[in-house]
């Protein structure tokens, strides 16, 4: 379900780092050996043999990161982001597997605009890349996708991500299909007729600003819906990018009554809140948008409690000339797939408020699981998928600091702390800085 | 005439200013206000000679952008130039390169090209005038950016306010209608209650928007508590805003009748201000639009000096900043 350009693997020893896999228990200097992309030995003082040497004294190594939220732009939209350019920013990030979303131009509804998909990732993604398809023709909320021809075709999941499936009749077949397949089902919830022309989360800042409020409650009477859906047909379900209280709290409850439900949550809603839109800076602008200090710490609590499995960036690029207008007229989206450990490590773990070790599950094999896809492991026998973390590194976000076609990035100007300094996906030295 | 020639000591070209703003309320302080207050009167003052016309601006631009329609502000916004002796331009989006496509950005840098002094913009979206001061030199005014600000009209207000009352420190203003689309409304909460003034929010529940008490203010759904007021500032219902079948209201009959300001809702003596233009038997009645106490004349004329005094007074003196970067500094 995750396709890659064929690369030589690599034979590598990473040197002296803090070795962390939260998920394997692990915490503890060591070298790891790489041999042709697998790992082969954890250990003191490694061979090295003619292997690639990384001097990693003073960093830390931890599995690869996993985003199950990418925009991706192709096809119709390459001037934003192209498979070759998106992975690499991802490889940029941390990441050795990304998913990217179907609402493209045209929508990923066939076998077909999948299929092409899938070829051009073969010949350029510099890291394994997964595809959803529509749940819906066009997302357009009428007729259900093909599925089970997407999903022999290599489909990694579906969702009709941008838009909810309105009407809960079609969701429920929806779901009832879906499970033929296999595949998990993401959905964005939101109640049209509570958001509309919303352009920012209804609250004080938006009634002091003037801009149309797109309520909390728009979210989270959806994901009560999809979740009592759900719960009837016994199906699992993946909730995309969560932002309200409510929500929150409505999935709790859910998990703890027995239902296969996960959920996501991008490093924007738990750093962020509406008071930054104060600033009328178009690059603020995203759906679900950024919503108050109760949201936002209800949405860090969950993520440390594990009610949210994900981190997901929902990269979302935008040409420059569409973000250079009034924030009404502005798209909905923001870049994150350069910048999502740094604003985690810089908000929340450098604060206090959520451990490392979370930050790296919830990054990495939380988001894996949730699509049942190989979890990044640092063990003897597992896919190298390994990612090199400074955490002292210090620097300024700029435009020049991206790979990624697009620029429109919430942490332009910003100083952050903590760097990728080298990505292994999928066996092959994707990025070293 | 004479007088005129000797010019007077604070009315004299200015020497070069650092650049400066006028996009909200929130920007400005108390003294800020004051300080517009007395020289749009002082202004008001030298209006009432033959000759109306100062030198105070000779050579210097402003160029007028309107992107939505208006009689009174950008009439005004010209007229208070002209009696400035400053050259003006006037750009209304239709007939302008916007019909064909130009982004604000580009119709802002290809204005700027003209180095102008002052841009004073209105356009239907929120921030149009913190784009024009990043990509241009100018000075920028806000003559109104979507439902956000409306900052010379709250200004022309306050000075209505005070040459009415004498006062506006202490007054109890009520405000009422449709808040939520209402630019007018946002900045007259701020300069009310940036002055001393108490204000009250009055209108139905769809129009009043979730969380505007924390701007300082009350809201109620009860009419009858404008009896209570001292000025009662009545405001237009934006039929034009209105998202198709919101359902804000019912029907405009049914507001009317609930929320529609009458004589019998007033207290003789109370002043009834409205920022135009009426939807008569709506909003307002006509008996109290026709009638003494409205002050909605006053309220034009006001608006002349008070954006002369605007335009003055950011070519000259006084410390109006606004930010117009948005760099989110990282704890």
């Amino acid at each position: 379900m995750l396709f890659t350009k064929n690369a030589p693997k690599e034979d590598i020893v990473v040197r002296g780092a803090r070795v962390i896999d939260p998920g394997e228990g692990v915490d503890a200097v060591l070298d790891v050996r790489v041999d042709d992309g697998v790992i082969t030995a954890l250990g003191q003082n490694l061979d090295t043999n003619s292997h690639r040497v990384l001097d990693a004294e003073g960093l830390v190594l931890a599995p690869a990161f996993v985003d199950p939220h990418v925009h991706l732009r192709t096809p119709g939209r390459e001037d934003e982001e192209t498979i070759a350019s998106g992975t690499a920013a991802a490889a940029a990030g941390g990441y050795c597997a990304i998913l990217a979303m179907p609402n493209t131009d045209p929508v990923v509804d066939s076998a077909a605009t999948l299929g092409s998909l899938i070829e051009t990732a073969r010949s350029e993604a510099e890291i394994p890349v997964g595809f959803l398809a529509a749940i819906t023709r066009g997302q357009s909320g009428a007729e259900l996708t093909e599925m089970g021809e997407l999903a022999a075709a290599g489909a990694v999941g579906f969702s009709d991500d941008g838009v909810p499936v309105a009407a809960p009749g079609l969701m429920r077949r929806a779901l009832q299909y879906g499970a033929v397949t296999g595949r998990r089902i993401a959905l964005h919830c939101e109640e049209r007729t509570l958001s509309r022309d919303g352009q920012m989360h209804e609250g004080e800042v938006s009634a002091e600003l003037g801009f149309t409020g797109y309520p909390s409650v728009a979210e989270s009477l959806m994901v009560e819906r999809d979740l009592a859906l759900a719960a009837y047909e016994r199906q699992p379900l993946h909730l995309l990018h969560l932002s309200a209280w409510e929500s929150v709290q409505a999935l709790r409850r859910a998990r703890a009554e027995g239902l296969q439900a996960t959920a996501e949550v991008t490093p924007h809603h738990l750093c962020l809140t509406d008071e930054a839109i104060r600033s009328l800076d178009p690059n603020l602008k995203m759906n679900p948008p950024l919503r108050s200090e109760s949201d936002r710490t209800a949405l860090i609590e969950g993520l440390k409690d594990g009610t949210i499995v994900a981190v997901a960036t929902d990269h979302a690029p935008h040409a420059r000339h569409e973000k250079e207008v009034p924030f009404e007229a502005a798209p909905f989206g923001v870049t994150g797939l350069e910048t999502a450990f740094a604003a985690l490590y810089t908000h929340l773990v450098e604060p206090g408020l959520i451990p490392l070790g979370v930050v790296l599950e919830r990054m990495s094999s939380g988001p894996a699981r949730a699509y049942g896809l190989e979890e990044p492991r640092i063990a003897v026998g597992a896919a190298a998928n390994l990612v090199l973390l400074d955490l002292n590194a210090s620097y300024r976000i700029t435009e020049e600091t991206f790979r990624s076609r697009s620029v429109n990035s919430w942490l332009l100007g910003a100083t952050v702390k903590g760097k990728v300094r080298a990505t292994i996906a999928a066996g092959r030295l994707a990025y070293t800085a | 005439m004479a007088e005129i020639r000797v010019m007077r000591e604070d009315l004299r070209p200015p020497t070069t200013p650092p650049r400066r703003h006028f996009i909200s309320i929130k920007d400005v302080t108390r003294d800020d206000v004051e300080r517009l207050l007395a020289t749009a009167r002082t202004l008001e003052r030298s209006m009432e000679r033959e000759v109306k016309k100062l030198p105070t601006l000779k050579g210097r631009l402003v160029i007028n952008v309107f992107y939505e329609s208006s009689t009174r502000t950008s009439s005004s916004f010209e007229l208070a130039a002209k009696r400035l002796s400053a050259d003006t331009m006037s750009i209304k989006s239709s007939g302008s390169s916007v019909d064909k496509g130009e982004s604000l950005k580009d119709t802002a840098i290809t204005l700027g090209a003209y180095d102008p002094d002052v841009i004073v913009i209105r356009h239907p979206q929120i921030g149009a005038p913190n784009l024009v001061a990043r990509v241009t030199e100018a000075h920028v005014v806000n003559a109104g950016d979507g439902k956000h600000q409306h900052p010379t009209q709250a200004l022309l207000d306050l000075y209505t306010m005070r040459e009415e009352l004498g006062r506006i420190e202490g007054l109890h203003v009520s405000i009422v209608g449709d808040v939520l689309h209402s630019r007018v409304a946002r900045s007259l909460i701020q300069a009310l209650s940036l002055m001393g003034a108490q204000v009250t929010l009055v209108g139905p529940p769809a129009l009043l928007p979730r969380g505007v008490e924390a701007m300082g203010c009350e809201a109620t759904t009860d009419i009858s508590v404008i009896g209570g007021a001292d000025v009662v500032y009545v405001l237009r219902m934006q039929r034009e805003r209105m998202q198709e079948g919101a359902n804000y209201v019912p029907s405009l009959r049914e507001y009317a009748a609930r929320w529609g300001v009458t004589p019998e809702r007033l207290r003789p003596g109370q002043k009834v201000m409205h920022p135009g233009p009426m939807n008569r038997g709506v909003e307002i009645d006509p008996r109290v639009a026709d009638h003494a106490d409205a002050l909605i004349e006053t309220q034009v004329r006001a608006g002349l000096v008070t954006r002369m005094a605007v335009l003055y007074d950011l070519l000259t003196t006084g410390p109006i900043e606004v930010k117009t970067e948005s760099v989110l500094e990282v704890a």
